[in-house]
C-alpha cells in the first residue's frame, strides 16, 4: 500500500519556490493498477518520481507498507528502490549492453544474485516478454514495442512489489500500445504487482486501470474507480480528458439535445446489464417511444459498459424509470 | 632519388620516429590515466549532476582552463623546473613527457566531460531507480555508454600530442620535431623537413583511422 500524507514538492528556481505538487493525500492499494492522468506540466511526472524518491518531497510523508520512506538513509533507499521497478517513455535502455545484459543489469547492481541465478532469471523474463530470440541483440536493433518489453523485463528482474510506468506507451503506435498494456495487465494479474502509471491518454486508463487520479496544475482534482470517473466525470479537466478520448464534441452534443423532443435521459449500463435486451421491453411495457441521440459502448478494463442518451416521448415515464433502475441501469435525467 | 634526398640519414629518421612514438605513447597513457578521473569529476560536480558541487567544479574547471589556455610552447618552458624535479632532466624523450601530459591531460579531461554529458539523462535516472550507488552509475552505466565518445577523445588527444611532441623539439625534446628543427630548419636541409613532415602526416592518418574504427566498433546506437 502506498500512502501519500500531505506530500508536496516545490522546486527552487532563481531563489523562488515553484510548486509542482500541492499538498496531496492519496492511497494506492496493494495489487491495483492505479492511473494518474494529466496534461504535461500537471505534476504527474513529479508525483510518480516521489514514490521511489527520484524526487525527494519538500513536505509530508510517503508510507510504503506503513513505513515512512522519506527518512531512509542512502543505503536503505537503494535497497528499497530494488523493490520498485520503473519503466519509461523513452525506454532508457543502455545502448552499450545487449537485451540480456540490460535485463541482468539490476540484478548485477544488487550484488546478491549468483551468475547462475541471473542467467536463469533472464531466460525466464525473456520468455515472459516474448523476446527469447532477441537476447543477444542491442537495443538499437529493436522496435519501440520490443524496447519497452525489454524495459518491462528489466523492471521485473529483482521481483519488485511495485511497478512505476512513466508514460510507458506514449512513444508507441496504437497497436504496440495495446500489446504493452496487455502485458502490463497480465503482470498485474499473475504477479499481484501494484502498478502506478501516468499518462495523458484517458484511453490507457480505461483499458488497464482500476482507479484513477486526475491531475491539474499540481493538484489531484478527481480520484476514484475508473468506471465512476470515466462514466460520470465531474471536474472540467476530467470531462475534457474523457470527451477527448471518446471523440465527443461537447457543443455539438448540446445542439443535438436541444433539437430533441420529450424527456432526455442518460442511461449507463455496466457489466451484466450491458447484455440485457432492455430498451425494447421497457418501450413495450411503459408505452414510451425512444430515439437514441448518442451512445458509446466499450470496455473499462474487463467490464463492458454502454452509455446511451435517449429522448423519450409519450407513455408512462415513471414505469420506464422504475424498470431501468430495477435492471441496474444508472439513470440521469438531463432534461 | 639519391640526390634529391642527399641529406636524409634513414637510421636517424628511424630513431627519431621511434622517439616520437614513445613520447606520444607514454604521454597519451598518462594523459588518459590522469585526465579520465578529472573529466569524470568535472562531469559529476557540474550543474544539476549527481554530485553537484559548485565550488569544486569551479576550482577544477579553473585549473583545467589555465593549463589549456597557456600556449603549449610556453608550457614547455614553464614546466622545465618541474620536469627536472620530477625526472632529473628536461631534455630528450623523458624530459618531454611531463609537459606533454600537462598539456594533454586537461585537454582529454574536457573531452571526457563533454562525452559524459551526451549520455541520455534518462539512462542515469533509470540506473538510479534500480538502486545503483553513484560508483555503480559511473562504472556500470556512464562510462560504458560514453565509451565511443571517450575513444574519439583519446584519438583527438593522441593527434594533439603528436603535434605537441614535435613542438618539444624546440627545447631539446627529441623525436621527429627535433630532427625537423635541427636539420630541416637550422641547416636548411629541406629534404629532411619534407620527410619528417610526411612521416608525421602518416602517423596522424593512422591514428585517426584506428580511432575511427574503434569508435565504430563500440557504437551500438
Amino acid at each position: 500500500m502506498i500512502v501519500f500524507d500531505q506530500v508536496q514538492k516545490s522546486y527552487q528556481v532563481g531563489g523562488r519556490a515553484i510548486p509542482a505538487l500541492q499538498p496531496t493525500d492519496m492511497t494506492i492499494e496493494t495489487g491495483e493498477v492505479f492511473g494518474i492522468v494529466g496534461h504535461s506540466g500537471a505534476g504527474k511526472s513529479t508525483l510518480i518520481r516521489l514514490i521511489n524518491l527520484l524526487e525527494p518531497p519538500t513536505g509530508g510523508r510517503i508510507l510504503i507498507d506503513d513505513e515512512d520512506i522519506t527518512g531512509y538513509n542512502p543505503a536503505r533507499l537503494r535497497d528499497f528502490r530494488r523493490k520498485v521497478g520503473m519503466i519509461f517513455q523513452h525506454f532508457n535502455l543502455l545502448s552499450s549492453k545487449t537485451v540480456a545484459d540490460n535485463i541482468a543489469f539490476p540484478m548485477k547492481l544488487a550484488g546478491t544474485y549468483s551468475k547462475a541465478e541471473i542467467r536463469e532469471r533472464v531466460q525466464e523474463l525473456l520468455a515472459r516478454v516474448s523476446l527469447t530470440d532477441h537476447a543477444n541483440k542491442f537495443p538499437s536493433q529493436l522496435s519501440g514495442g520490443q524496447k519497452q518489453r525489454v524495459g518491462i523485463a528489466r523492471a521485473l528482474a529483482c521481483r519488485p512489489t511495485i511497478l512505476l510506468c512513466d508514460e510507458a506507451t506514449s512513444a508507441l503506435d496504437p497497436q504496440t500500445t495495446q500489446s504493452v498494456l496487455n502485458l502490463l495487465a497480465d503482470i498485474n494479474r499473475e504477479l499481484g504487482l501494484t502498478i502506478v502509471l501516468i499518462t495523458h491518454e484517458m484511453d490507457v486508463v480505461r483499458r488497464v486501470c482500476d482507479r484513477v487520479a486526475v491531475m491539474d496544475a499540481g493538484r489531484v482534482v478527481e480520484m476514484g474507480p475508473v468506471s465512476d470517473v470515466f462514466l460520470h466525470p465531474k471536474h472540467p479537466t476530467t470531462r475534457d480528458f474523457v470527451f477527448e478520448s471518446e471523440n465527443i464534441d461537447d457543443e455539438e452534443l448540446e445542439q443535438d439535445l436541444a433539437k430533441a423532443d420529450g424527456r432526455i435521459l442518460r442511461l449507463t449500463f455496466k457489466g451484466e446489464s450491458t447484455y440485457k435486451p432492455l430498451l425494447g421491453s421497457v418501450a413495450r411495457e411503459s408505452g414510451v417511444d425512444f430515439s437514441i441521440l448518442s451512445g458509446r459502448i466499450d470496455h473499462i478494463k474487463d467490464t463492458p459498459y454502454g452509455q446511451l442518451t435517449l429522448s423519450l416521448v409519450g407513455g408512462d415515464l415513471d414505469i420506464a424509470m422504475k424498470q431501468f433502475e430495477a435492471a441496474d441501469v444508472h439513470v440521469e435525467v438531463l432534461r | 632519388m639519391e640526390a634529391l634526398l642527399s641529406n636524409v640519414d634513414w637510421t636517424e629518421i628511424g630513431w627519431a620516429s621511434w622517439d616520437t612514438l614513445v613520447m606520444v605513447g607514454m604521454s597519451l597513457l598518462f594523459s588518459v590515466v590522469i585526465g579520465l578521473p578529472i573529466g569524470v569529476l568535472l562531469f559529476l560536480t557540474g550543474k544539476r549532476q549527481l554530485l553537484e558541487q559548485p565550488v569544486a567544479y569551479a576550482v577544477l574547471s579553473f585549473v583545467v582552463n589555465v593549463l589549456r589556455s597557456v600556449p603549449f610552447i610556453i608550457l614547455l618552458i614553464v614546466m622545465i623546473p618541474f620536469t627536472v624535479m620530477l625526472i632529473g632532466t628536461s631534455l630528450g624523450v623523458a624530459g618531454a613527457i611531463p609537459p606533454l601530459v600537462a598539456g594533454g591531460a586537461p585537454f582529454f579531461a574536457r573531452l571526457v566531460e563533454t562525452s559524459l554529458r551526451e549520455v541520455d539523462r534518462g539512462i542515469i535516472e533509470a540506473t538510479q531507480a534500480m538502486g545503483a550507488s553513484v560508483r555503480q552509475i559511473i562504472f556500470g552505466a556512464l562510462l560504458p555508454e560514453a565509451l565511443p565518445g571517450i575513444i574519439a577523445g583519446v584519438t583527438v588527444t593522441a593527434i594533439t600530442l603528436v603535434s605537441y611532441a614535435a613542438m618539444s623539439g624546440v627545447i631539446g625534446g627529441g623525436g621527429l620535431g627535433d630532427l625537423a628543427i635541427r636539420f630541416g630548419y637550422q641547416r636548411f636541409q629541406t629534404d629532411v623537413m619534407v620527410i619528417t613532415v610526411a612521416l608525421l602526416v602518416i602517423f596522424v592518418q593512422v591514428l585517426q583511422m584506428v580511432g575511427d574504427r574503434l569508435v565504430l566498433y563500440f557504437s551500438r546506437k
